[in-house]
């Protein structure tokens, strides 16, 4: 939309001819400068300056859509009403029936807690057929650090759904419509998305998997702009993707240890708290999702898994549609598995926070 | 000099200063056929010249009475007392928020809200898009709402989870208060609300700049429309962004037009922003994100905020309101009261 050419909005031939030999070419670029800086450059009245922007603003804008048609698009087109059922009831309740179409959701984790399994198992349920409750499309899974098993993936589809893949031949179906890439870059990560992009205009794909986005980001760029800016690209990219092909894209993410214990305040909060710090300050690290606050902000859902006390536990740590709930989970055989369907509701930043008690697994940096 | 301030093309400037007309005055002191031949331009443009300088130059008479304003487009700040008294305010459904906020969001100002992922922002988005709806018979302003969303967190389902919620209340409130009325109905349906809100996805900068400049005309023709929610302002500006001083001008032309909308058909402006971090005085704070001239760009900053476990909003910088903080949650039905406070508030 912002790349559309001037010369072909209708606009009046002498102001588009005068757009041209400024070299102002696109909509982006006409709406890249303010108003007067416009007619400085242009060389016309304020006037007419005004009404070149708004006729080219209008055609420039998205169109508009009421909040009812929305819904009945949703209910009418997609199956479930725009949601990937994940089979883990509690979760899926929470989630007003699954994995939401058309956003970013996000699992955090330390290593080891099970993030791939899920992965595993949500790539099997999307290529199943409708009739058992899948998308009966095709899954992309980019695995970044080559963690993609697929003997666990036929295990998993083996001991949760033992009347489709003890049929002849289905398990090589299912299996058939999994599509494994192995970028080493993030040049070759954009190169694989703008592919991918054009096999979701043909509607085959029905889920796409980036495991994880962590390592991308991370192994390339040294800390600071540069790094943000590469990764606000390649998030509005997926976000847009997700958007306008409808489907369900879910992200996992690593953690990182920060020190100190103290959580980020406000100004006006600075002031009031620093009366009430203790006299030693306290050097426990804990752990925190990579990737920083913009990428915080840019998922839609977020899935924390954490260990405690040696349980496993799944939260939803952000999420506008579902209250905060954990749910503690084990793995099995048959992949991620709720031992208790009713979550229990955690008050306060809590819901955020990311443990990693109890269990064997080295993740100090 | 006054002719460089007047807003025609910089090639007529060029002229009108060579030729010797520095002033304003001695354009108006001109006649038309005189201008048109020492600037060799057509009589039409050279009337147009003149059109232009007699409107800058504001040079108006009073009549003698007190009453009349010196300058043109002003208002005595008596008159706008009367107005602020009545002015209209949409209420965000939890009581100690609106008690700071003296009765609610506030119509014809910008009003920014910005906290951390997950406190709340798009929750408050949406309670007031369907708050805006409640009809005048409740106390509300019967309006409909323009939802701008950026990021793609508008999920369809929340929304009528939350207009479910807004009707059973009404409801409730009915059959406390109006029991002379046999067994009002509250008219409405959930699907009634979810219409009158009115939905924009915007993918980059400028498919929002383009928007905000055309949302003139779309509410001219939707005269109902009382709110607009833009969620969030942030997302797009934050993005590959190489020219930090293009993005400053271009942020405050979108805020200033944004101004002029909330001014003109008396609606509430809800910015949504992100937060970042900033090195301050040693450490590092939080800080709402786009920078500092932004941040003089709002009339109302509200900023949200963890204390302990509880949910809290701030007043930042507001010209009318006390800075104080209030606290709120967030629950199935939408921004409700917070359920620590032992006190029952009726709607």
């Amino acid at each position: 939309m912002a790349n559309k050419v001037i010369n072909e909005m209708g606009l009046p031939k002498s102001i588009s001819n005068i757009f041209t030999a400024r070299n102002i070419i696109t909509a982006k670029d006409a709406l890249s400068h303010t108003e007067f800086e416009l007619m400085e450059l242009l060389d016309v009245g304020m006037s007419e300056v005004i009404s070149a922007i708004s006729h080219i603003s209008e055609i420039v804008s998205p169109p508009s859509q009421t909040a009812l048609l929305l819904m009945e698009q949703r209910v009418c087109n997609e199956s479930m009403a725009g949601h990937l059922p994940t089979r883990l009831k509690g979760l899926d309740e929470a989630l007003c029936g699954g994995i939401p179409f058309g956003v970013l959701t996000e699992l955090v984790g330390p290593a080891g807690i099970g993030k791939t399994q899920f992965c595993l198992k949500l790539s099997l349920l999307a290529s199943l057929p409708a009739n058992f409750g899948g998308l009966d499309g095709h899954v992309i899974y980019i695995d970044v650090e080559s963690k993609f098993s697929s003997k666990r993936l036929i295990e998993i589809g083996m001991k949760s759904f033992p009347e489709i893949f003890h049929k002849k031949g289905m398990a090589q179906e299912m299996a058939g419509r999994i599509l494994i890439l192995r970028p080493t870059s993030l040049s070759e990560f954009a190169e694989s998305l703008h592919q991918i992009k054009i096999s979701l205009i043909h509607q085959h794909v029905k889920l796409l998997i980036i495991d994880s986005m962590a390592a991308l980001v991370l192994g390339e760029y040294d800390c600071g702009a540069s790094r943000q800016q590469a990764l606000g690209w390649h998030v509005s990219f997926i976000k847009s993707l997700a958007e306008f092909s409808r489907i369900p894209v879910v992200v996992t993410n690593q953690v990182r240890s920060q020190i100190g214990d103290e959580p980020l305040m406000y100004s006006f909060q600075a002031q009031s708290h620093s009366r009430k710090k203790d006299s030693h300050a306290t050097y426990d690290s804990h752990l925190v999702a990579a990737l920083g606050i913009n990428w915080a902000h840019a998922v839609t859902i977020r899935l924390v898994l954490e260990a405690k006390s040696g349980q496993r536990f799944i939260k939803l740590a952000k999420s506008p549609i579902s209250p905060p709930l954990a749910f503690p989970f084990n793995i099995t055989s048959s992949g991620v598995v709720l031992l208790d369907d009713n979550g229990i509701e955690m008050n306060g930043p809590e819901i955020n926070s990311i443990n990693c008690q109890g269990q064997n697994a080295l993740f100090n940096f | 000099m006054e002719v460089g301030m007047l807003p025609i093309s910089a090639s007529k400037r060029g002229k009108l200063l060579s030729t010797g007309y520095t002033t304003l005055l001695s354009i108006s002191r001109a006649s038309l056929a005189d201008l048109a031949r020492d600037l060799q331009v057509s009589e039409d443009e050279a009337s147009e010249i003149m059109k232009c300088a007699s409107k800058t130059s504001t040079l108006d008479l009073s009549t003698g009475t007190h009453t009349t304003t010196v300058v043109n487009g002003g208002q005595t700040a008596w008159a706008m007392l009367n107005e602020e008294k009545f002015s209209l305010h949409i209420t965000t459904s939890c009581v100690d928020l609106d008690n700071i906020l003296c009765g609610g969001i506030n119509c014809k100002e910008v009003t920014e809200i910005g906290g951390v992922p997950g406190i709340g922002k798009t929750q408050i988005g949406i309670q007031l898009a369907v708050n805006v709806q409640i009809p005048p018979e409740y106390g509300g302003l019967g309006g409909k709402a323009i939802y701008i969303d950026t990021e793609g967190s508008f999920m369809v389902e929340r929304v009528l989870q939350i207009a479910e919620a807004c009707i059973e209340d009404m409801s409730e409130y009915s059959n406390h208060f109006r029991k002379d009325f046999q067994a009002s109905e509250v008219k409405m349906h959930p699907n009634n609300i979810l219409e009158n809100i009115f939905y924009f996805r915007v993918c980059s900068y400028t498919e929002q700049i383009a928007l905000v400049n055309y949302l003139d005309k779309f509410i001219t023709e939707h005269k109902d429309v009382k709110i607009i929610i833009i969620d969030s302002v942030t997302f797009h500006f934050r993005q590959d962004f190489d020219d930090m001083a293009l993005r400053t001008r271009l942020l405050s032309a979108m805020a200033l037009k944004l101004m002029k909308l909330a001014s003109k058909f008396c609606l509430a402006v809800v910015l949504l922003n992100q937060v970042t971090t900033k090195h301050i005085d040693g450490s590092f704070q939080l800080t709402l994100a786009l920078g500092d001239s932004w941040s003089h760009s709002c009339t109302n900053r509200i900023i949200l905020f963890w204390n302990g476990n509880d949910r809290h909003a701030f007043i930042d910088k507001s010209p009318s309101l006390k800075s104080a903080s209030a606290q709120y949650s967030v629950t199935p039905k939408g921004i409700r009261n917070s359920t620590s406070c032992k006190r029952i508030k009726m709607m």
